[in-house]
């Protein structure tokens, strides 16, 4: 009846999952309490739950991301703490067991369910504003993707309490990720829910390839765009191209898992390395997924702080673009050591030096941009500083990665570890808290408090660095990777000032908690009343801050790159008094039952309750087809309520 | 009074920018779901080409079992390659009489265009038990697993294709031929021809090069 | 509502925008070829018209003949400045396919080739 799912699932008898689990449950419980108490349901699933506005969605992923690095970031600082202290003959506080679930989950999480989130979550909230139209091409879908996305993220963390998680680390290789070697469900849990967050994150790049190349405000023409949305189409386009090779990948190994095929097992046929093959072509594109969006965050922020254009805007296009088609050539340098030997080592070895040149170009315009500018340094300004010093470092120690004789020295040491931690802390996280304090007053019109977002940029950056230089160092001393337990009792002194560094970032963490509290509750008095608190330059900051649920009343006619710029400096009214009637897609609540039904669905396939998987998948394809039945999907805003929102902003 | 829309800008624009540079504006619905639909059947067509890939990787794998030129029986793969390229060209004749707002002559060629993909899925469900029944089912090898695995997914998208058929049939029955129908029988019809595409890569690389 | 269509010039793949006539031909003609390419794939595959080892190198350019004419026969894809995005996006998807065969194929067969001998199996 309830297939595996048995009282065994809950981990009674282990101390640590069961007190993670309790809190989180109780964190929840209190959540979902104090909504109910205070009556804020109807006004939840009006104005949140069932919005397909592109600005609330964008928001909840960046909720969701910001929530779940939360997550994440125990696990690291618990990993911080047991290698710390495990060393010689103490055995630290964390059996085998636990420890792989945990590295693995901390990886799992922080690359699909934190930095996909925050990155979606930008391009969601910007891409439209910056293209002067009032949502993405897809509206519903964009909320179903939000929806599913938030899925994979419950089921994960349904691991915690109800079974266990994968020991297999985040790419879950074969072998061990097959049923022989892992029969209970922590990789079921890993498959199902990246399957289904996957489908989301496809969703979004069909939405957003489709949105930037087919609706634009008029006159914006390809090389009008800002360079964001560039890095966004990039981006999408990526996913687009990757995502679907994830999900084929998944597919052969859950076809190995629940039907006994052979494409990755051991015996009658199988081959292992068929696996690392395509999940790392799937895999070294997501990271451009990731940091594409990172670098145009930066692209706005450079030349927005330092008053001037964007250097060589044509050059930075090209960049992006080819980075989006050389991301596709280099695959192989996550398994030089898995033997193809050295000719196909050599290729992609060069193919990964060649690619670090785009980044450079794109490094030497931001320098160019802000030499002779007038630059203020916020902290957005600070995070892009910080971002370029840091990323090329870790730029550099990929190039050396990136050479075979190297790579079989140092694959899979501690040295790895610091290089992509480095390229994506100094990356992806600072892109994007940088965007999200850039971005947060348009957002929810009130600046954030500076001295606190100052403070944890400085968290950030110096705890980024006691965190992973020591991690350099050991890797170079011969310290491999997800050491549960360390021998070597020399390596113990850099562990320690790493396990400091994981602390300052947490008050990094902390600040960013507290500027968020009290920016809150001094809001009245860091209002954005003009919707440009940094003098921007491009058109969401026409808007009023928030925008208005249709961003603009009048599409604005594009003449130029930074085209809100160029209205100030000719001293263009961002707005004509003529008002039409608009039309706006009308909420829809079919992402979030959608989303409820795959949850039903992943779970009963983990636990191998057929009956229940059949009827949650039956009830989602419902809810598909009685969406897709409708035809009236649009309310009209009469050109009357236009006129009075935009009379009463412009007060 | 013009209503604006997500995709309808009311101001107008100079022709020069509109076209090949992309400075027009918001393009028409029809132009935004075709072209959406149009980059997902590329992405269903990488999804396509990492499950042949591994075909590719694994077809010599057959773990002392039968092998593709044992059990392939190409006789009713031309039968079955015939009914879909015909189903392909009912499906137009469809598109086109749902487009001239002919709705006789659009839940006719609709019926053939379902009679013949089900035919295809029928000659294809055979072959499958029959190839089950010999013990060539796909637990049997790594060959096996990635025979069945491509062909079986591409069947299941042509099984997803005639549900979906059905229903915009019913929508067509009870709303009749409207825009929103329109574009969606638009993204119908890509998908089926873009399913016949991905047959001629697996008859090809599948069935004709794996006989001898 | 036609007039401002007019203004936006992209194509979308499947939207046949001849005269009746034209299209009903089109899809005809698009058949006849289909067919013609299809015969001849399983003929090449069965019999010894063509010359062996190049039997693989037939079949595959007859697979991008049949292809070819359902792009431009059934989903009316055309070369003109209106369908530059449909083609570029179709070109995108074709290089990626590309590299993930090509790319796959080339990787496993180097490192097969570098396994160990099996022992007893």
């Amino acid at each position: 009846m309830l297939g595996r799912l048995s009282w065994d699932a809950i981990p009674f008898n282990e101390p640590l999952p069961l007190f993670s689990a309790v809190v989180v449950i109780i964190v929840i419980l209190a959540v979902l309490a104090t909504v109910t108490v205070k009556g804020w349901w109807p006004y939840l699933w009006r104005e949140w739950l069932t919005s397909v506005d592109h600005k609330r969605i964008g928001a909840m992923y960046i909720v969701l991301g910001l929530v779940m690095l939360l997550r994440g970031f125990a696990d690291a600082i618990m990993m911080r703490t047991q290698q710390a202290i495990a060393v010689g003959d103490a055995q630290g506080y964390l059996p085998p067991d636990h420890y792989d679930q945990i590295f693995s989950a901390h990886g799992t999480i922080m690359i699909f369910f934190v930095a996909m989130p925050l990155v979606i979550g930008l391009m969601n909230f910007v891409v439209p504003l910056q293209l002067g139209v009032r949502d993405v091409a897809f509206p519903v879908l964009n909320s179903v993707s939000f929806w599913l996305t938030a899925a994979g993220a419950l089921l994960i963390n349904l691991s915690l309490v109800i079974g266990n998680f994968a020991r297999t680390s985040w790419w879950n290789y074969p072998p061990l990720s097959e049923l022989a070697f892992s029969p209970d469900v922590g990789v079921d849990y890993y498959l199902w829910s990246l399957q289904i967050s996957g489908i989301g994150t496809l969703l979004t790049g069909i939405n957003f390839v489709t949105t930037i190349l087919k609706l634009r405000a008029p006159g914006m023409t390809y090389f009008r765009m800002p360079v964001f949305c560039w890095t966004a189409l990039a981006a999408n386009l990526l996913i687009v191209a990757a995502f679907p090779i994830l999900t084929a990948t998944f597919v052969m190994l859950l076809l190995d898992r629940y039907l006994g095929m052979h494409f990755f097992t051991n015996e009658a046929g199988g081959n292992q390395m068929m696996y690392a093959n395509l999940f790392w072509a799937w895999g070294h594109p997501e990271v451009y997924i990731l940091i594409l969006p990172a670098f145009g965050v930066f692209s706005e922020v450079v030349a927005t702080f330092s008053g001037k254009g964007l250097f060589s805007y044509r050059s930075m296009v090209w960049a992006t673009l080819g980075i989006c088609v050389l991301s596709f050539t280099v695959w192989l340098h996550h398994f030089f050591t898995m033997g193809a030997g050295a000719d196909v080592n050599a290729f992609f070895g060069i193919m990964s030096s060649i690619i670090a040149v785009p980044t450079g170009v794109k490094v030497f315009n931001w320098l160019f941009t802000m030499f002779r500018g007038r630059i203020v340094f916020t902290t957005p300004m600070l995070f892009a500083v910080g971002f370029m010093v840091t990323f090329v470092i870790g730029g550099l120690t990929g190039v050396l990665l990136a050479v075979p004789p190297v790579n079989f020295v140092i694959h899979n040491s501690a040295f790895l570890v610091a290089h992509f931690h480095n390229v994506i802390i100094g990356g992806v996280v600072f892109g994007a808290l940088a965007g999200i304090q850039y971005w947060f007053p348009k957002a929810f019109g009130f600046t954030l408090d500076e001295r606190l977002g100052k403070a944890s940029f400085w968290c950030w950056l110096i705890g980024f660095y006691l965190a992973f230089v020591p991690l350099y160092v050991l890797g170079l001393l011969g310290m491999t990777r997800r050491l549960q337990h360390i021998s070597d009792p020399s390596w113990q002194p850099w562990l320690l000032v790493a396990e400091v560094g994981a602390i300052v970032i947490f008050c990094g963490i902390l600040c960013q908690i507290a500027q968020l509290y009290v920016s809150i509750r001094t809001r009245e008095r860091r209002l954005d009343l003009t919707g440009d608190p940094w003098n921007g330059r491009t058109l969401e900051w026409s808007t009023s801050s928030p925008p208005p649920a249709y961003n603009f009343a009048v599409l604005p006619n594009v003449e130029t790159i930074d085209a809100f710029w160029h209205m100030k400096r000719t001293g263009r009214a961002p707005v004509k008094p003529a008002y039409e009637a608009i039309e706006m897609p009308r909420n829809s609540p079919a992402g979030f039952v959608t989303a409820f039904f795959a949850v039903v669905m992943g779970f009963s396939l983990i636990w191998q309750i057929w009956w229940l998987a059949i009827l949650g998948f039956l009830a989602a394809i419902t809810v598909v087809l009685i969406a897709g039945w409708s035809i009236e999907r649009e309310h009209e805003i009469s050109a009357a309520e236009v006129a009075q929102m935009e009379r009463a902003q412009l007060r | 009074m013009t209503i604006a829309t997500i995709d309808r800008a009311p101001t107008a624009v100079p022709t020069e920018l509109a076209r090949g540079r992309g400075g027009g504006g918001p393009a028409p619905k029809r132009i935004v779901v075709a072209y959406g639909f149009w980059i997902f059947i590329l992405s269903d067509m990488i999804m396509f080409s990492a499950l042949f890939a591994a075909y590719a990787v694994l077809r010599g794998n057959t773990a002392g079992g039968p092998t593709g030129a044992e059990l392939f029986n190409l006789r009713s793969v031309f039968i079955e390659t015939m009914c879909l390229l015909l189903s392909s060209y009912t499906c137009g004749l469809g598109a086109l009489s749902a487009e001239r707002r002919r709705p006789a002559f659009f839940l006719i060629f609709g019926a053939l265009t379902f009679v013949l993909g089900a035919a295809f899925l029928f000659i294809e469900a055979s072959e499958f038990a029959h190839l089950v029944e010999k013990g060539a089912g796909p637990s049997r090898s790594g060959f096996l697993s990635a025979f069945f695995t491509l062909v079986g997914m591409h069947g299941a998208h042509v099984a997803s294709g005639l549900i979906a058929l059905v229903y915009l049939v019913a929508q067509v029955i009870a709303n009749g031929l409207g825009a929103a129908v329109l574009r969606r029988l638009l993204c119908w019809s890509l998908f089926w021809h873009a399913l016949d595409i991905v047959w001629v890569g697996v008859f090809t690389l599948v069935y004709l090069m794996g006989a001898p | 509502m036609s007039g401002s269509d007019r203004l936006f010039e992209d194509r979308s793949p499947g939207v046949e925008e001849h005269e009746p006539t034209a299209s009903y031909l089109s899809y005809t003609v698009g058949l006849g070829l289909a067919i013609v390419a299809t015969i001849a794939s399983f003929v090449v595959a069965q019999t010894n018209l063509l010359w062996a080892p190049g039997v693989p190198v037939g079949l595959i350019v007859l697979a991008f003949a049949q292809i070819g004419v359902h792009l431009v026969f059934f989903l009316q894809l055309g070369s003109g400045a209106d369908h530059t995005n449909n083609i570029l996006a179709l070109a995108f998807g074709m290089l990626i396919v590309f590299l993930v065969i090509t790319g796959s194929v080339w990787i496993i067969a180097n490192l097969n080739s570098n396994m160990m001998p099996m022992s007893m199996h």
